[in-house]
């Protein structure tokens, strides 16, 4: 079936993972204003990438189950996308109020 | 194998291969593709709740600031450190299933299962510690929020957060753990081999998954306005 990653592959990605757990906590404690979040976030979404394409090998997926993959972004894309939109915009209109 | 109807099955020949399916290959495909059907809809479970959380923290910054610092950031740590080392030997028990190396993916299972167990000992813990102060909302007397009053209603809203997003992650451990036992069990049998170890596989990406919301959610619920001025 699917070529199969090397031991020393999942060892590497582990590495990773946890360093970057070590500096994404670290980062929290310094202050970076707004990018604090940005970073966190970042971080997060990188650790995620790294699982998806090496612990859960979605590399080697086929091409159907990689769409399917991707509509999982997408989806979250279009919930977070839009509902942000509409509660940043609401004060943007002259009498705006949060709620 | 009772097979009525097929001789590709037959002539693919293999004892775990279900009818319908042509061969072992599209059987894998299958299998691989539902579960991530499944995964979407889990997505969406967990999407609407990490988007009712962005809108309510953009909403009261501050009070969710106030309410991270009852969290232990190092618990948070030592948890995501735990479930990645439990991804990672979930990934090689997967490797060693397509191997056909039975012995090291008992092995590997046993320890996947130990470190779920360990997180979610680390989660009990926890929540005994916000038991003992006064941190849980929505249950009578449990609900003391003096450090910062002004907080006091919105601190509610953030720890709703806290506990239905790690409790319903929890659940999903606990089922994980359900999981892995039967996977145990049925590698004990000496079901899986290099040519069917489909049930390997997508129990994998059930953890993978599982850890992967741990990932977001250790950030936004413990790393909140733990800031110092230092630059």
């Amino acid at each position: 079936m699917h070529s199969i990653p090397s031991v020393r592959t999942y060892i590497l990605v582990w590495l990773t993972l946890t360093v970057m757990t070590f500096v994404t906590y670290l980062v929290a404690q310094v202050e970076l204003g707004a990018w604090n979040i940005v970073v966190a976030l970042l971080i997060a979404f990188f650790k995620m990438m790294l699982v998806i394409l090496f612990f859960m090998n979605a590399k080697a997926e086929s091409p159907l189950t990689k769409l399917f993959a991707g509509a999982g972004f997408f989806w979250m894309i279009l919930l977070l996308g839009q509902t942000l939109l509409d509660y940043i915009s609401r004060t943007w209109m002259p009498e705006g109020k949060m709620w | 194998m009772a097979d009525t109807h097929g001789t590709v099955a037959e002539h693919a020949g293999h004892s775990q291969l279900r009818h319908h399916f042509d061969n072992m290959e599209q059987q894998f495909e299958s299998a691989t593709l539902g579960m991530w059907v499944f995964l979407l809809t889990e997505i969406m479970f967990f999407g609407g709740m990490f988007c009712a959380y962005t809108v309510y923290r953009s909403s009261y910054p501050e009070a969710f600031a106030s309410t991270s610092q009852h969290m232990n950031p190092l618990w948070g740590a030592v948890n995501t450190a735990v479930l990645i080392v439990s991804s990672l030997s979930m990934a090689l028990a997967v490797r060693a299933a397509r191997l056909g190396q039975q012995k090291a993916l008992q092995i590997l299972l046993i320890v996947t299962i130990f470190f779920g167990l360990c997180f979610l000992g680390v989660k009990a813990i926890e929540y005994h510690e916000h038991w003992v102060d006064m941190k849980v909302p929505l249950i009578g007397g449990h609900w003391d929020y003096h450090e910062e009053p002004q907080f006091a209603r919105q601190a509610q809203i953030m720890f709703c957060f806290y506990f239905f997003m790690t409790g319903f992650h929890a659940i999903h451990m606990v089922v994980g753990v359900g999981i892995m036992l039967t996977i145990f069990m049925m590698a004990r049998k000496g079901i899986f081999s290099s040519a069917y170890f489909t049930p390997v596989e997508i129990s994998g990406l059930y953890w993978h998954f599982v850890d992967i919301v741990w990932i977001f959610l250790f950030p936004l619920l413990y790393l909140i306005g733990r800031t110092k001025k230092i630059l």
